[in-house]
């Protein structure tokens, strides 16, 4: 069959107006036969996505293709003129972006978009690429493929969109198609979802791919062949088992390691029956945002009736999908947001539920970790002045004294001193989550709340953040609420775990959390969705279940906010009355109808369920 | 499309609100002033008791709330009263200038939005081009030089030495399209050359923040070329921004068009505001002032209005 894809000493600089031109891509060269999934693997700057884009003859804005060669099916990419380029993509070459949510035009019907460039080369007639979209719909597993394409971009999820723009892809039987981190932004159970839609389509149609991912576990479920890449080097070539069971490349090695998280820091000591009042204690909390009624009930709930209770040194999971109210929680413990109903203690004291009426010493106690540091601190702000700022305003500090300890805060982080005179804008992604930190840390806090703090850094720089954190803790003591989408994550270094769904807390584990079943039923399909490193896994892990029928719910009786996606919902009790709060064999606290004994039976091993440890 | 139209029609309420609390501030602040139209019209050696008499007829001796709703009456009935300075219905003395005032302001609009979006849509495609920065510069240099030195300098050029432009736009009954064009050349230029740059800046602003979204980039690795990229994908999300500095401009052209009126001698409605200044006409300018902020409003209200349709989230909620 050949080799559809030749890459051959491929070179791309950034920066051609000023100055020296950087190399981004360096002398890289694979190849990949027909029929095959090649995966790029690489952390940000390692140029996958950069190489993955010259396929298609582009190079983003403020890049240029410096020299190599890229030749598809015999043919060079790089010779062909603006004209050739317009033909080449799209109908040889198909593209499958990041983000789909961003990547469709908002103001465009999706099927407008999906047919679009068939009727611009004329390859068919609406009429025919419409039923064509509407097959490729079908075969990527969307609800309603007749009419989902009349919808626009804001109107479908995530994950359906995702597939749709898989499906604007493949409407002009391209010969290779480019999947550019496909899945990163979906939520786990999503995800699953869309790699078994997006394996089917590929295997079905025996398409040449290009998967650029920084997820191993993701890729290992597409390819079948890897290449590592770092900064802009291929560091290891290989099939996939290969590079998955032998890898050796040190970096490829580092990568897995990173990829395969151990427990991260020893378990707090402090026992759980603990007499003194928890450090932080939630009770019967509802929030929302939007228009408040006249019980002061916002017309948005996003939060309902949430109890939960961190004990000074320990760490808090709080767990869910996006939209699930994770960073509400944060937000209302901060005060940033006040609760609609509902009290949060500090130190077995009724906290003040907006920011008036805190006190400065309450402000200090309790600090927050923002998800985003790029937007969280000012650019334009040296880190001193930065760190200088909590310093003045909790504590006082002035002149040589603040100097003083913000040097002993940057020792604390592990970042240079001199780091100290510089901008914001000049760190990296990991150093400004250190200092977003370093922050927090200023204000000298009992607890610190942290909102997805390693989602926007790379595995290996978060891993570091992760390990950072458990340090901080055995040598200040201080508590975290930790949120994050990342089950793998908060496995590895929380104490207890708060699952939450749709605003509720589905589940609540104390002490070594996500160790034994059964769990809720929620929380068993976000832990089985969560990809193992090991080819194979995507197919053992088994279709998700459709919901058995459940008859139509009557409009406003209080009911399990799950139920529409549960795989083991019961007609005529769960969607008839509110589940109670189940203690199981294991101590977990479940929101379900089920009994321990019903889960066991339920998710027993003949379920096909593979144990993650 | 129900949710599309309580959402005009909530857009249109606002602007009857807005109008309502323009009419009490126009009419406070008129009050404020010095002097009424009774010791005006009487002059200065007028008798107490006579100017007291006029006011009485004129209905000047009554309470300011009273006043107020008379006048708002006869606005919402047509009838906002009688000019002081010339002695005829201010509807008739409005009637007479409006309209040319809303030509004079069609013209500027056909010529000057299509010339913007152009500009703005060209050097946001070649942005950092030189055709970018040569139609940068000549916008900005169009918006800084004063509109009297870009009326005074056509005059000279046009009219004076070339003699090709009448300099007095005075447009005779049943005039030939040739010389209707060249009445209206120059007025219609000077104030192309205020409003231009503004909404071709603002045009480039918004094309180059939506040339930036990952949908374009997208677009072209799809396969569409850059130019139907930016007119099929770009410019619909771009109408929004796009029509609103459009609306601000023109809002420009009622009331800003003060000094090309006076220059070319044209009888709009700004030079009919400042002489009801200068002869304390408070009728006549109670009612200008009304019709500028009207015209504003209305302006703003198709903008919302074509932001609202242009955008599907706001359209179908």
């Amino acid at each position: 069959m050949g080799d559809l894809v030749q890459v051959s000493n491929l070179r791309v600089v950034a920066g051609n107006d000023a100055g020296k031109p950087v190399p981004i891509v360096k002398d890289v060269s694979f190849s990949i036969p027909r029929g095959e999934v090649l995966a790029l693997i690489g952390e940000s700057g390692s140029g996958k996505t950069t190489i993955a884009l010259t396929l298609m003859g582009y190079a983003r804005p403020g890049c240029r293709i410096a020299g190599g060669s890229v030749r598809i099916d015999g043919a060079e990419v790089l010779d062909l003129n603006r004209d050739e380029l317009t033909a080449l993509r799209g109908c040889k070459v198909a593209y499958v972006a990041q983000s789909a949510a961003a990547a469709f035009n908002p103001s465009k019907t999706i099927i407008d978009q999906v047919v679009e460039v068939v009727l611009i080369r004329g390859l068919m007639t609406r009429a025919v690429a419409e039923a064509k979209a509407i097959d490729l719909f079908r075969a990527l597993a969307l609800p309603d493929p007749e009419q989902i394409g009349g919808r626009y971009p804001h109107q479908v999820s995530g994950g359906q969109l995702q597939r749709m723009m898989a499906a604007m892809a493949l409407i002009t039987d391209p010969a290779l198609v480019i999947f550019d981190e496909p899945t990163t932004a979906l939520d786990v159970t999503t995800q699953i979802e869309v790699l078994r839609a997006f394996k089917k389509v590929v295997k079905d149609r025996g398409t040449t791919a290009v998967y650029v991912s920084h997820d191993l576990s993701v890729v290992s479920q597409m390819a079948t062949r890897i290449v590592v890449l770092r900064h802009g080097e291929v560091r290891e070539v290989g099939l996939m088992e290969q590079i998955l069971h032998a890898p050796e490349d040190a970096y490829t090695q580092a990568l897995m390691a990173a990829a395969r998280p151990a427990r991260r820091h020893a378990l707090s000591t402090v026992a759980v029956a603990n007499p003194a009042p928890p450090l932080l204690e939630i009770r019967g909390l509802t929030a929302g945002y939007g228009r408040r009624d006249s019980r002061g009930v916002p017309c948005n709930i996003v939060l309902k009736n949430i109890d939960l209770q961190i004990r000074q040194g320990r760490t808090l999971g709080v767990i869910g999908e996006s939209g699930s109210g994770k960073s509400t929680l944060a937000r209302v413990s901060a005060g940033l947001l006040p609760p609609a109903d509902g009290t949060v203690l500090f130190n077995g004291e009724p906290l003040a539920p907006g920011l008036t009426g805190r006190t400065r010493d309450q402000f200090r106690r309790i600090q927050i970790v923002f998800q985003n540091a790029d937007t969280a601190l000012n650019p334009s702000h040296s880190v001193a002045r930065i760190l200088g700022r909590p310093l003045e305003f909790y504590h006082g500090l002035r002149g040589a004294a603040r100097d003083r300890r913000i040097k002993q805060l940057l020792d604390l982080i592990r970042l240079p001193v001199n780091i100290a005179t510089r901008r914001a804008s000049e760190l990296s992604g990991g150093q400004k989550q250190r200092i977003n930190l370093a922050r927090a840390l200023a204000a000298e806090p009992d607890l610190i709340l942290c909102d997805e703090v390693t989602s926007a850094l790379d595995t290996v720089v978060g891993a570091a953040i992760l390990d950072l954190m458990g340090e901080l803790r055995r040598e200040l003591n201080v508590s975290y609420m930790f949120i994050s989408h990342d089950i793998s994550t908060v496995r590895s270094i929380c104490d207890d775990v708060v699952v939450l769904y749709a605003g509720q807390k589905v589940e609540s584990e104390n002490h070594r959390p996500f160790q034994a079943p059964p769990y809720h039923p929620y929380t068993d399909q976000l832990i089985s969705s969560v990809p193992e490193m090991r080819s194979g896994w995507l197919e053992e892990s088994g279709a998700v279940q459709t919901p058995p029928y459940v008859d139509p719910v009557n409009c406003g009786t209080d009911l399990c906010c799950f139920l529409v996606r549960c795989p083991v919902r019961i007609n005529g009790v769960c969607n008839v009355a509110m589940p109670p709060r189940v203690t199981l064999g294991n101590g977990n606290e479940i929101l379900c109808h089920h009994s321990d004994a019903d889960l066991r039976r339920l998710y027993s091993p003949s379920h096909m369920r593979t144990d993650l440890r | 499309m129900k949710t599309t139209l309580v959402l005009i029609a909530r857009r249109l309420g606002t602007a009857v609100v807005t109008l309502l609390l323009v009419s009490v501030v126009v009419f406070t602040i008129s009050s404020l002033l010095p002097g009424d139209a009774a010791e005006e019209t009487l002059g200065r050696n007028a008798t107490p008791e006579a100017v007291a008499a006029l006011r009485t007829k004129l209905g000047l001796d009554q309470p300011a709330h009273l006043r107020y709703l008379h006048w708002l009456g006869g606005l919402l009935s047509g009838n906002p009263g009688q000019s002081m300075a010339n002695n005829l219905p201010v509807k008739d003395v409005i009637a007479s200038r409006l309209p040319k005032s809303l030509l004079l302001a069609g013209l500027t609009t056909i010529v000057s939005v299509p010339l913007a979006l152009l500009i703005g849509i060209l050097s946001a495609m070649y942005r950092g081009s030189m055709l970018d920065r040569v139609l940068s510069l000549v916008t900005l240099s169009m918006v800084a030089v004063p509109e009297f030195l870009v009326a005074t300098v056509a005059v000279l050029v046009f009219a004076v030495n070339l003699r090709w432009l009448p300099a007095l736009t005075i447009v005779p009954e049943n005039a030939t399209l040739g010389e209707f064009l060249s009445a209206y050349a120059m007025p219609v230029m000077t104030l192309c050359f205020v409003i231009v740059a503004q909404m071709a800046r603002m045009t480039r602003a918004a094309m180059i923040d939506q040339i930036g979204q990952p949908y374009v980039e997208m677009a072209i690795l799809k396969g569409v070329r850059p130019a139907r990229a930016v007119l099929t994908h770009v410019l619909p999300n771009a109408v929004g921004p796009i029509v609103n500095a459009v609306a601000l401009s023109l809002s420009y052209l009622l009331g800003g068009a003060i000094i090309v009126e006076t220059i070319f001698n044209y009888p709009g409605i700004a030079s009919l505001m400042v002489d009801a200044v200068t002869s304390r006409d408070m009728p006549l300018l109670q009612a200008c002032a009304m019709i500028f902020c009207l015209a504003y409003l209305l302006l703003v209200l198709v903008a919302d209005i074509c932001a609202i349709l242009g955008n599907p989230r706001l359209r179908n909620q």
